[in-house]
């Protein structure tokens, strides 16, 4: 390697047993490695110590309501779609301070959370998750930035890794976020794992992807490894577990708050909020108050919310959605319909977390392919 | 290598989400159970400018936020005015302030009432029960440049006599030329001689050029639906009316989720909206 | 707020049915009808115009002042729950069998009114089908209005 940083759309091969050395030049350069890694029987985001703490040989199924951890029969690094956590949880955490307020005399001072200052690596962000950190960013950078997430955001550098199989709930393709990684990355890796192969071939993004390749052995691109790549992100592709027509979901969505499928999602519904936790991109949220016992100090800290809450909508000791078809409602069209006059894009990136972690396998896609159905015109002079 | 990562910034001095301590400069009852208050900044400043409609979030030290509109004269920029029904922890602690104790206030937020919009043309404000704090601002600028409006019909209703607010200063209202302010309630005993009934039930009396009128409506959601509907039917054009919408709210700024009404954040593209905009969420059920 | 700021001098010309918002437009033959069966009337402030229970003979067209509907309940022995004024009228009774008044009506200031026999004109319209269906859909958009508003006032909105 020359004292140059390798710059944007550079393209390298990087071996296996060089991936410690990987890792090491990205905390060398600063970073706190979170990544993939084994807990509970799911593969989750945590720091990254070593290589060994990443899911080597693991892979999952999924469908609806259904989450097993397998062996592989290879030791693939990431060979695995995507768990019940999402990046969200780094930039905008479950539970969190945003500041703190003492009494002085008769007034109070505020005094606003320090971001904690070490920059993040997410290691391992998969396609869809990409397009959700960029609605994330929307929600909480696009008008006044919120201190706490864009203070982490700006630090983070972006390892992506375009996905070598799909999942059983898997529809990027139909959202049209994935599997490719194609933008808003700061390093792409994909993994090659051949007969007697085990490479990852790694696309720089951005200056600051860049740089964090300067100390790590390095080999030019070969015309057969573009090959598999490409073979492998075809593959992916069109190995989708659902799929989901995204034509015209807004207009679908928000013309039709009667729709008797509503109330027929509601009776499987257990308002549980799973999907709205493991959703990377919702947003929702709640304020907490925490005084002191002695009254003198007292914090603010935000907490994730969900639609699906009673609490959620509360007026005047009222719910306004009071019934779990309206909350189930809220949610779809919110993510499907609404986000798209609010944000410019749908909330939906095709992960399918939603529906791998429903209890009751509730399927978005499911869901909405019933939306598309009309509803029977009423009779007339029938019913009431 | 260091340098490639962006340095660590220090943290803002204020939160974006952080109150201002201000002061309980006055309280006073209006009715049982709400309360004016009059605040202002503890360090003796100016009131951020705010518009007729707009809103703050109130804080009580350790005990939380509620949203309250702003209720007093938009031009006084040495103090704001909210008018609060004691109707939760928040607003009860906030009820219990005596003159001098703090108060957090961030804000304003929302947009508010189309006033340049109103310009030259006939003006119909309805209020039903709290409905009327959040109108007050407008009233003020109205009168403020009264030259700039043509008729102006105020028509407020409350559940009881009881349950008036800004008694005495309706009362002067009432007594102006250049303005005609009706009160009517829901019921009343004997000691009471003005108009019982809904505020609905005056429209039929309220006097305007349909095609040049703009109607500002505030109070409880089906109050305003059959307001909104009975002005339409007087020839009011649906993109004439206005009415400010209320949900539960978090953060005012747009990123909590809470208060979302239809594909509208009622902190952030509201309180006040247009009446043709919202009007088949208004419809629907539990939007 | 007492009163009516507004209030215009009580002119002295004689009531006529057909100036009543209610008569304009109804025929011509069931206007002069009801003008034979009516009788100008005045109360001062105070004044009771029905009784709760009592025969309801008569209906009211209201020309000036107010009147207050009152029922009465254990807590509130005068419950105001509606107010009639000018252009309005006041009373169906005479319409609904067994013929009583449901509420005391009582003025809350000088009020003119005409009051129509209404024991004669439901004959009146009874001999007159056609007539009497067109005063009915004149009537029922009122009632239904009204109706409308006690199920907004039984949510009690503003106690919200």
């Amino acid at each position: 390697m020359t004292a140059a940083s390798p710059a944007a759309g550079d393209r390298f091969l990087l071996d296996r047993r060089d991936f410690s050395a990987f890792l090491t030049s990205i905390r060398t350069a600063g970073y706190r490695i979170v990544g993939p890694t084994v807990r509970d029987g799911a593969i989750v985001y945590g720091d990254i110590q070593a290589e060994s703490d990443l899911p080597i040989g693991w892979t999952e199924r999924q469908d609806a309501g259904r989450y097993r951890l397998e062996r592989r029969s290879d030791q693939a690094l990431f060979g695995y779609v995507v768990g019940p956590h999402s990046w969200k949880k780094y930039l905008f955490p479950s539970h969190e301070r945003l500041w703190t307020a003492t009494r002085d005399g008769p007034t109070f001072a505020v005094i606003s959370e320090p971001s904690d200052p070490t920059p993040l690596a997410f290691l391992g962000v998969r396609a869809c998750e990409l397009a959700a950190l960029k609605i994330t960013d929307k929600v909480f950078m696009g008008g006044i930035p919120d201190p706490s997430y864009s203070a982490r955001r700006t630090r983070v550098l972006r390892v992506a890794v375009q996905c070598g199989q799909a999942g059983g709930t898997c529809f990027c393709v139909s959202m049209g976020t994935g599997p490719g990684v194609t933008s808003d990355y700061d390093l792409s890796l994909t993994e090659i794992l051949t007969e007697g192969r085990h490479e990852f071939l790694v696309a720089v993004g951005t200056e600051a992807g860049g740089s964090v390749l300067r100390s790590v052995p390095l080999r030019p691109p070969t015309d057969e490894a573009d090959r598999t790549v490409t073979a492998i992100v075809a593959h992916t592709a069109s190995s989708m577990g659902r799929s989901m027509d995204p034509t015209g979901l807004r207009d679908l969505l928000l013309s039709n708050p009667d729709h008797p499928r509503w109330e027929r999602v509601a009776k499987r519904c257990l308002s549980c909020t799973n999907c709205t936790m493991a959703c990377p991109t919702c947003f929702c949220h709640t304020t907490e108050e925490v005084p002191s016992l002695d009254a003198e100090k007292t914090e603010r800290w935000r907490r994730w919310d969900s639609c699906f809450n009673l609490e959620f909508t509360k007026l005047h000791a009222t719910p306004v959605r009071a019934s779990s078809s309206s909350r189930y409602r809220q949610w779809l069209t919110h993510k499907l319909g609404s986000w798209h006059d609010q944000f410019g894009t749908s909330g939906c990136v095709g992960c399918g977390r939603c529906i791998t972690w429903c209890p009751v396998a509730i399927d978005i896609t499911e869901e909405v392919a019933a939306l598309r159905v009309p509803p029977p015109a009423p009779t007339p002079g029938g019913g009431h | 290598m260091a340098s490639d990562v962006p340095s660590p910034s220090p943290a803002p001095s204020s939160h974006p989400l952080a109150p201002a301590p201000y002061f309980v400069r006055r309280q006073t009852a209006e009715t049982g159970d709400t309360n004016t208050l009059v605040l202002a900044p503890m360090d003796g400043g100016p009131v951020p400018p705010a518009l007729p409609g707009q809103f703050n979030m109130l804080y009580v030290f350790g005990v939380g936020e509620a949203a309250i509109s702003l209720s007093g004269d938009p031009t006084d920029s040495t103090q704001v005015v909210h008018t609060v029904r004691n109707a939760g922890r928040i607003t009860a602690a906030l009820a219990q302030l005596p003159p001098g104790k703090a108060v957090g206030v961030r804000g304003p937020y929302g947009r508010g009432w189309p006033v340049d919009a109103a310009a030259g043309r006939d003006v119909v404000l309805m209020a039903g029960g709290l409905g009327l704090p959040p109108l007050r601002p407008v009233l003020y600028h109205f009168l403020s440049h009264r030259a700039q409006y043509g008729r102006i019909e105020v028509v407020y209703g409350a559940r009881t006599p009881k349950d008036l607010v800004y008694y005495d200063q309706i009362q002067e209202w009432r007594q102006r030329s250049d303005l005609r302010f009706q009160v009517t309630v829901d019921a009343a005993d004997r000691s009471w001689y003005g108009d019982v009934g809904l505020v609905t039930a005056r429209i039929p009396d309220v006097r305007f050029e349909p095609g040049n009128t703009i109607a500002f409506l505030c109070g409880p959601e089906i109050m305003m639906k059959y307001a909104a509907r009975d002005l339409e039917a007087r020839g009011i054009p649906r993109s004439s009316i206005w009415i400010s919408m209320e949900r539960n709210m978090k953060c005012a700024v747009g990123i909590c989720g809470h208060c979302q009404f239809g594909p509208e954040f009622v902190c952030r593209d509201g309180p006040v909206f247009r009446y043709d905009v919202v009007r088949d969420w208004l419809a629907a059920r539990e939007i | 707020m007492s009163g009516d700021p507004h209030g215009r001098p009580e002119p002295e010309a004689p009531l006529r049915v057909a100036d009543h918002p209610f008569f304009i437009g109804l025929d011509p033959q069931l206007t002069r009808e009801a003008s034979r069966l009516a009788k100008e009337r005045r109360f001062d402030t105070g004044e009771m115009l029905v009784r709760d229970g009592d025969p309801a003979h008569w209906f009211y067209l209201v020309f000036h002042g107010k009147v207050a509907l009152e029922v009465a309940t254990a807590e509130k022995p005068h419950l105001t729950i509606q107010t009639v004024g000018p252009g309005e009228v006041l009373g169906w009774s005479w319409l609904v069998p067994p013929y009583l008044w449901r509420f005391d009506a009582r003025a809350l200031k000088p009020t003119q009114v005409l009051a129509i026999d209404g024991t004669e004109f439901r004959q009146t319209l009874a001999n007159h089908p056609e007539q009497g269906y067109r005063f009915l859909v004149r009537l029922l958009p009122i009632l239904a209005q009204r109706l409308e508003n006690t199920q907004i006032q039984l949510l009690d909105i503003h106690g919200l």
